[in-house]
């Protein structure tokens, strides 16, 4: 199950956040501060799943924005990989010049 | 008043913040703005107004009070209206805000309304953050919806049943009939949709999987066969521009089918034999050169494995993973680590073929690839392959990064344990752990390593000159330095005569010996418990060595005034035993005797060996220190000939339960010792059950006596203390009653205290509790052992008292025990 779907800068601040979940407010600021930092500090050829407490991060970087997609055990994280991708590409046809 | 400003100006503005203060302060009269503009009821803005508002929600900043406005919104006529409405609604609202439930009306309209966007958009809100009230009042509505003939509407509406079914599981019954002509859809859409609801129905509930796979159903054919013809079709169509990725046609609805193929076919037999051929087909098919195809790959490999597939197929699945980790992508590796490692267990030779990768993979950098490999190597070590195994898995230990460590030494020790093929080699391997991580090695890989040592009896000249050559070096590990000073003090003898066979013998002296132990006491970096040791192995140096006497009198009598309690009283003790007891000394003094084997999982088991107790090692919570004390404490008891008890002693629960330093002040209440307070910390908890009978005869007490039934004595206000028999063979008028008090209230007992009284004729000891707090839920017990002496044979008969603290009071309780079954006390 998807808990969280977020797009992060290079810089942290939240372009898009939408939670599935019930995450009180001042959590979320302190959960999205914390996946930038776990993303960031990931090399290029590292593995893009990351553990997280006790769920998953799946990660893409696109430029200076981060896809950030929590997910649970039961998904097939690539999967979701290929979703985070297919969301990129549908805002791209969309809206043009992402 | 002027129109508030566009969301896109809004956003604009707050980008060009360049301080988070001036960003709040952007947003703070922002928001001041919105609020007087929704006081004026302002129709034509509000839309807008609500906009920028989420997206001051989105960004992390309260925005309650426009749920209100979000309700108007929805009332409103406007389809732009409506659709910031719902919008709004769904991120701020949801079941926990009473205002919600007026939605349910609005939402009930417009699910009937002429437009299908409005329904749309109704559709998604329910399903997004219905309460159980309004799914259940508007369910109706959504079933009838899944039955239209729009594809944009059924899509949305099966989405939303998904819902419905999470928050009220009885209305799935209602949705059954619907999901028949489902599947029947050309539209990828409801397709996906469809395969969604009928997942989550499978998975709520049985009789819903039951039924989906076994019933024909009325105009179609059976699930399984209807998913298969769907999945054949998705591979075997040609190329279908809306639904392509990357060449692979809808992978996102073949991965869906899948998942549900894995439930429908779990634990199924014909299920799983009409997918066979499908999946089959879909793992040879697809095409790995992207990460789609692998996502596809992955998802087939995994319901593979999870339904009864024949054995091809399962070897075919693991050829699979093999030839993912040797894909250069890093995720792919990951995925099939992490697969491999779910499979280990039920096709462990299949796995084993592709060891080799795996160690490979310890070596890669990326942290999360490392943790897996890590434990796919652990479960795949066996006999053959241990030595091998091993040398990989400490060259990983050397190099890991410390949160790694701990979890690899306790691997390390565990498969050596099992599969260790000679003794000297699970010495060096153990020893080569405890150099290289030691500080990060369990606590209680100490006992176990000692006792593996006094175990392999031929090694023991080898052993102690090995750990006296690492500590030379460097004494800052904690459990090397434990583990050496151990042996020092109890092979010296053995060191200092320089006769060992396995290696080059190296010439120690004496002093050498003891200028070792004595900068291990004195340096900074040792812990208490290592000063411990050492003191004690100084101590047992005394009978073992024959010129240094004097200056191991000295460095005692030194400790004796150590700040460290602990030293202090070891010291003290130690200072006696020279003084006043020194023609004891030898025999206390002497070697160890073997221990016997002890399961290092579970809990205390009381061990027969011949004429020592050990104490059992409990898994939890070991304070390594003591095992020398207690021992040296039951040689001395032993010796004293611990024959008749002394009167009852209800030992009051410590954390450190003082068992042999209890008995040991009783029993030698009259020999006088200088100075020693009582609880001399004794180690793991356990029990000396030796002590009420004579010296020479072997204890004692086999396991738990078959045949003597446990009885409840005691079950009042959530507290239930029952009580289990046993009966010694040698000594019949002995019985050892083992108390477990558990606590099923919410709350947890603490400071609980069981005291027992019996008629004049008995005679009982009352031994440390385990602990002093039971925890609530029945989630843990206190264990206490009594010990009652019955020499005339003469119906049991206690009374017991508790005392304990629970809920904030405390609370005391007198029972009597009558119901003893007879071959307790016969």
């Amino acid at each position: 199950m998807i808990k969280f779907f977020l797009m992060v800068n290079k810089h942290g601040q939240t372009r898009l956040s939408r939670y599935y979940e019930h995450v009180e407010i001042n959590k979320r600021t302190i959960l999205e501060a914390e996946v930038i930092k776990n993303c960031l500090s990931r090399s290029k050829d590292q593995c893009s799943f990351i553990e997280y407490k006790d769920f998953k991060l799946v990660y893409r970087q696109y430029a200076a924005l981060f896809v950030v997609v929590g997910i649970n055990e039961t998904e097939n994280e690539m999967a979701v990989y290929e979703l985070i991708h297919n969301f990129v590409e549908v805002l791209d046809k969309y809206f043009s010049r992402v | 008043m002027p129109a508030p400003i566009r969301l896109r100006e809004l956003i604009r503005t707050i980008r060009t913040a360049r301080t988070q203060a001036e960003e709040r302060e952007m947003i703070q009269k922002e928001c001041a703005a919105i609020r007087s503009s929704f006081r004026e009821e302002d129709n034509t803005y509000r839309c807008r107004n609500v906009a920028k508002l989420l997206y001051m929600h989105m960004l992390g900043y309260p925005a309650h009070f426009g749920q209100l406005e979000c309700l108007k919104l929805i009332a409103s006529q406007k389809f732009t209206d409506k659709r910031i409405g719902y919008l709004g609604a769904m991120l701020l609202l949801d079941e926990r805000q009473d205002v919600h439930l007026l939605m349910t009306n609005c939402i009930k309209n417009d699910l009937n309304h002429s437009t299908q966007y409005v329904q749309g958009l109704a559709l998604c809100t329910l399903g997004c953050m219905g309460s159980s009230e309004m799914c259940r009042d508007l369910a109706g509505e959504v079933e009838k919806l899944l039955k239209t003939s729009n594809s944009y509407l059924r899509k949305k509406a099966a989405l939303c049943a998904v819902h419905v079914i999470r928050k009220v599981p009885e209305l799935m019954e209602m949705f059954l009939p619907a999901t028949k002509n489902l599947l029947n859809e050309k539209n990828h859409g409801v397709l996906h949709t469809s395969v969604v609801l009928l997942t989550e129905m499978c998975e709520r509930s049985p009789d819903m999987l039951a039924h989906f796979r076994k019933v024909r159903q009325l105009s179609s054919s059976q699930l399984v066969p209807q998913l298969v013809r769907i999945l054949k079709n998705l591979i075997m169509s040609g190329y279908s521009p809306e639904h392509d990725v990357s060449g692979i046609s809808d992978p996102f609805l073949q991965v869906r089918i899948l998942r549900l193929l894995r439930i429908l076919g779990r634990n199924d037999d014909d299920s799983s034999e009409a997918m066979n051929d499908i999946l089959a087909q879909v793992a040879t098919n697809t095409e790995t050169s992207k990460n789609v195809g692998n996502a596809i790959l992955y998802e087939t490999v995994l319901t593979i494995m999870d339904i009864k597939s024949e054995s091809g197929l399962r070897v075919l699945a693991i050829n699979i993973l093999g030839r993912f980790l040797l894909n250069n992508d890093k995720n792919i590796r990951y995925v099939a680590l992490t697969s491999l490692l779910k499979t280990v267990q039920t096709d462990h030779n299949a796995v084993q073929r592709h060891r080799s990768t795996i160690v490979d993979c310890l070596k890669d950098l990326d942290v999360s690839i490392k943790r897996r490999a890590m434990e796919l190597s652990f479960a795949l070590v066996n006999g053959n392959n241990v030595r091998g195994m091993m040398k990989e898995l400490l060259y990983f230990l050397d190099s890991c990064e410390p949160e790694f460590k701990a979890d690899c030494a306790s691997g390390i020790f565990l498969a050596a344990e099992k599969y260790a093929p000679s003794k000297r080699w699970h010495i060096d391997t153990i020893m080569r752990v405890l150099t290289t991580a030691g500080s990060y090695v369990r606590d209680d890989a100490v006992p176990n390593l000692i006792q593996l040592i006094t175990n392999s009896v031929e090694m023991h000249a080898y052993t102690v000159q090995r750990l006296y050559k690492a500590i030379l070096g460097d004494y800052s590990q904690q459990p090397l330095v434990q583990v050496a000073s151990w042996c020092i003090g109890e092979y010296g003898d053995l060191l200092v005569s320089g006769q060992c066979e396995e290696e080059e013998p190296i010439q120690v002296t004496e002093d050498e010996v003891l200028d070792i132990l004595e900068s291990v006491l004195i340096s900074n970096m040792s812990a208490s418990v290592t000063r411990g040791y050492a003191l004690t192995a100084i101590m047992k140096l005394s009978t073992r060595f024959t010129s240094t006497v004097n200056r191991i009198k000295k460095v005692v009598s030194i400790y004796g005034s150590s700040i460290d309690v602990e030293l202090q009283q070891r010291a003290v003790e130690y200072n006696a035993l020279f003084k006043k007891y020194d023609h004891m000394r030898p025999a206390l003094l002497e070697r160890m005797p073997v221990m016997e084997k002890i399961t290092t999982n579970g809990p205390t088991e009381i061990v027969q060996t011949n004429g020592e107790t050990e104490p059992a090692v409990l898994e939890t919570k070991p304070p390594p220190s003591g095992l020398q004390p207690a021992s040296q404490a039951n040689d001395l008891l032993d010796l004293l000939g611990g024959s008749d008890i002394t009167p009852v002693i209800p030992t009051a629960p410590t954390s450190k339960p003082a068992s042999a330093g209890g008995e040991l002040l009783d029993l030698l209440g009259d020999l006088n010792l200088t100075g020693s307070p009582v609880s001399a910390p004794a180690p793991q908890i356990a029990q000396p059950p030796f002590l009420l009978d004579g010296l020479s005869s072997p204890p004692l007490f086999n396991d738990i006596a078959a045949g003597i039934p446990s009885i409840t004595a005691y079950n009042k206000n959530g507290l239930k203390i029952d009580f289990t028999f046993e009966r010694s063979n040698t000594n019949p008028s002995v019985t050892v009653i083992t108390i477990q008090a558990s606590n099923s209230t919410e709350l947890d007992m603490t400071d609980f205290v069981f005291q027992a009284a019996v008629p004049k004729t008995f005679q009982l000891q009352l031994l440390s509790p385990s602990s002093s707090v039971i925890p609530a839920f029945n989630s843990g017990t206190i264990t206490q052992v009594i010990k009652v002496l019955n020499p005339q044979k003469q119906q049991l008969r206690m009374r017991i008292k508790l005392t304990y603290n629970h809920k904030g009071s405390a609370m005391q309780d007198l029972a009597e025990v009558n119901n003893f079954p007879p071959q307790s006390w016969q």
